[in-house]
């Protein structure tokens, strides 16, 4: 516990507070840039793209030492990556677009072909000199524990970047996600918006593939979008709370890792996010599995109470239990099914009610008003009391419920 | 193409075919039914099913691990479902979220546990290895009919032919359901086709053909087994029938070629070292699905061309 507090107020060592800094950022611009993919319902393209960029680092890495430099220079490999990801996009669209295979299935082709033809190259480099090419296979699922200063910077420039061109370009890609044919009307390039949000997913992937590896920056690019989506039903507000759940998740990952030894940092950045989507799936306020439950039972409730006190006014027995429960709780009935006094008047409320509805549904003409009947709509939240009075003039009196 | 051959090229290039034959089966279906990304969750999720085996039974054995990995590929499944419904999340997206958790999951898994001294590393399990897969004991093609040579045949061969003939099986006998269900899921559960058991059926079918085939090509290029080959068939011809052909066919080729390059084309490069099998067996079937892209007769989506003219 000591270990991971002091990794998270950033005393546990000069890498280690890199390390968290760098996640953290890079969770924030994963978080924010990865939404609009998410929106569009394109987010498994984040997947192909990040294996995508395989063979870009096992190309550069052959050509720089073939150049007779040093393999493992990094803006070397993050070039090469992105240039890679960047064919593998424009096949994905190309595919989709020119041929009749659906994107799902131009996405899994991509996807696997390009990490075949990665995993490939990596054999070829393996073979070509055995010292020098360590720490390819980290590209895989990341590796912490050789990160630089200069790591650190580019993650924090090209983090800031994307985070940037995303906040500016928010509205055309707001438009063009939740309705691309409108975006069309209004003179917006779609395909050209299509290929910058997954041009920002391929900038993202490749700043990450040092620290979480290419199998894992899909999980950033997802899963703060998704958790984002159950806090708010603005477009706007679901980039920001993305980047806020990214960023928290690649710092608390970071810092855990930090804390003990054997916990990879790209796995458990990952977990950390997991479970901040499980404790939004089931808490969140308004999209919540337990907020819908709630909300479930209390239509349940209202149905029961209704139809119950129609029955009571209609002096039928009631047999449903629950329906007895939820009358007796209130008051409303004795548990073996009398009405009480109060019972009596409700369900006097509610059968004058219905009949109101009746009335209204059989003399208006307005479906919009009398659509709006649902066996549960008090009629004084459709109708104006001016309304009201003619239908009662219609059915005549009060009267008294017999046995009263 | 003697004693060598059989000893060193023969069982891998069987394993390749069978594996790749026994994905794209039914990756046709899962293509026509817009699932193809399914592929792409059950391969990850392979590995975790894999340490959780070894973890609970501490061997390194086929069985209990095929085992652990059909389990989590069903896992998976249930949890996507679970995400889509109850999150009321879009399946790509309820993908993205499952897969990557469960596998970090694995990873760290693997990474706590002491498996230092056993055969089990991620690499391995991401790439495959099936240039390992030599039949020691072939000494020529008459091994062939060598009840004690046959007795050594790598396990993996058996196994992969058996899950190749389980797959083709079941497709043939549920062919007409498949066939209704994967065009007309309405009408298929008209006709009292159980459509939604089916569509599971599928996806558990896949993941047994993923499972097994990965032990030899690796949990990530079984995603462009799946695709690629019934992609490539799909532009050929508006024919189901046709289309299984023209995807076996492909699977086939692509893992001839993709061995044969692999193993002989460094060489002919005048490098020393082969190369990946499996990751030269997915480039191919991706250039097959290329060729198909640019030339096949049935490329365009209806109405495509006057579109373009």
């Amino acid at each position: 516990m000591n270990a991971f507090l002091q990794a998270l107020f950033l005393q546990a060592g000069y890498n280690a507070a890199l390390v968290a800094i760098g996640a953290g950022l890079l969770g924030f611009a994963a978080g924010s840039s990865g939404t609009f993919m998410f929106l569009r319902k394109r987010a498994l393209f984040s997947d192909a793209v990040a294996h995508a960029t395989l063979p870009g680092v096992g190309i550069a890495f052959i050509l720089m030492v073939s150049l007779g430099g040093d393999g493992r220079s990094l803006p070397g490999l993050l070039a090469g990556s992105a240039l890679s990801a960047w064919i593998g996009l424009l096949l994905i669209e190309w595919i989709s677009r020119r041929t009749r295979l659906a994107e799902d299935a131009a996405i899994g082709a991509v996807l696997g072909v390009f990490f075949g033809i990665g995993i490939v190259l990596l054999t070829v480099v393996q073979s070509m000199s055995a010292g020098r090419q360590a720490g390819l296979e980290g590209f895989l699922l990341g590796s912490t524990a050789g990160m630089l200063f200069q790591d650190a910077v580019v993650i924090a420039i090209g983090g800031s970047l994307a985070v940037l061109v995303t906040w500016l370009m928010r509205r055309p890609m707001t438009l063009v996600a939740f309705d691309s044919d409108y975006a069309a009307a209004m003179g917006y390039n779609v395909r050209r918006i299509d290929l910058l949000m997954m041009s920002l997913v391929m900038a993202v992937t490749v700043i990450g593939l040092k620290l979480v590896g290419l199998i894992l920056i899909v999980a950033m690019l997802i899963i703060p979008a998704v958790t984002a989506r159950f806090w708010t039903e603005r477009s706007s507000r679901v980039i920001w709370i993305a980047g806020a759940v990214g960023a928290a998740a690649g710092y608390l990952g970071a810092a855990l890792s930090a804390s003990a030894p054997a916990l990879p940092t790209g796995p458990i950045i990952v977990l950390v996010a997991a479970g901040i989507f499980v404790v939004s799936l089931l808490f969140a306020p308004v999209r919540g599995v337990l907020a819908a439950v709630i909300r479930h039972r209390r239509f349940q409730a209202r149905v029961h109470r209704r139809q119950g006190l129609l029955a009571l006014a209609a002096q039928h027995p009631i047999r449903e239990a629950y329906t007895l429960r939820l009358l007796a709780r209130e008051g409303l009935a004795r548990p073996d099914g009398v009405p009480t006094e109060t019972g009596r008047a409700q369900a006097a409320k509610i059968a004058r009610d219905e009949r109101r509805w009746d009335v209204a549904r059989e003399i208006h003409q307005d479906a919009g008003l009398t659509g709006r009947y649902d066996g549960l709509t008090p009629i004084e939240e459709v109708f104006t009391a001016d309304e009201i009075a003619e239908f009662d003039r219609r059915l005549g009196p009060p009267v008294a419920l017999g046995g009263a | 193409m003697g004693a060598e051959f059989v000893q060193f090229s023969l069982t891998p290039i069987l394993i390749g075919i069978f594996s790749a034959i026994a994905c794209a089966l039914p990756g046709n279906f899962l293509i026509l039914r817009r699932q193809a990304l399914i592929g792409d969750a059950i391969s990850h999720v392979v590995l975790p099913g894999i340490v959780v085996a070894f973890l609970v039974t501490g061997v390194v054995a086929a069985v209990p691990m095929l085992l652990g990995a059909a389990g989590a590929a069903i896992l998976a499944v249930i949890l996507i479902e679970a995400v889509k419904r109850l999150g009321n999340i879009e399946p790509g997206a309820a993908m993205g979220v499952v897969f990557t958790t469960m596998f970090a999951a694995g990873v760290l898994i693997l990474e706590q546990t002491d498996t230092s001294n056993v055969h089990l590393d991620v690499e391995h399990a991401l790439m495959g290895n099936l240039e390992s897969l030599i039949w020691f004991r072939a000494e020529g093609w008459h091994s062939l009919l060598d009840p004690v040579a046959l007795a050594s045949l790598p396990d993996e061969l058996i196994r992969i032919a058996l899950v190749c003939a389980l797959v083709a099986a079941l497709t043939r006998i549920f062919w007409r359901w498949l066939k209704i269900a994967t065009f007309d899921e309405g009408f298929a559960q008209a006709l009292g086709i159980p459509a939604r058991a089916l569509g599971f059926g599928l996806v558990v079918m896949a993941a047994v053909a993923a499972v097994a085939a990965f032990d030899a090509v690796g949990s990530i290029i079984v995603i462009a087994m799946f695709i690629c080959p019934p992609a490539a068939a799909r532009l050929m011809t508006n024919q189901l029938e046709h289309q299984i052909g023209w995807s076996v066919a492909f699977a086939t080729l692509s893992a001839i070629l993709g061995y044969v390059f692999a193993g002989y084309g460094p060489l002919w490069l005048g490098a020393q070292n082969a190369v990946s099998a499996a990751g030269m067996i997915a480039a191919v079937s991706g250039v097959i699905l290329g060729l198909a892209c640019l030339f096949g007769p049935h490329r365009n989506r209806i109405g495509a061309a006057r579109d373009a003219a």
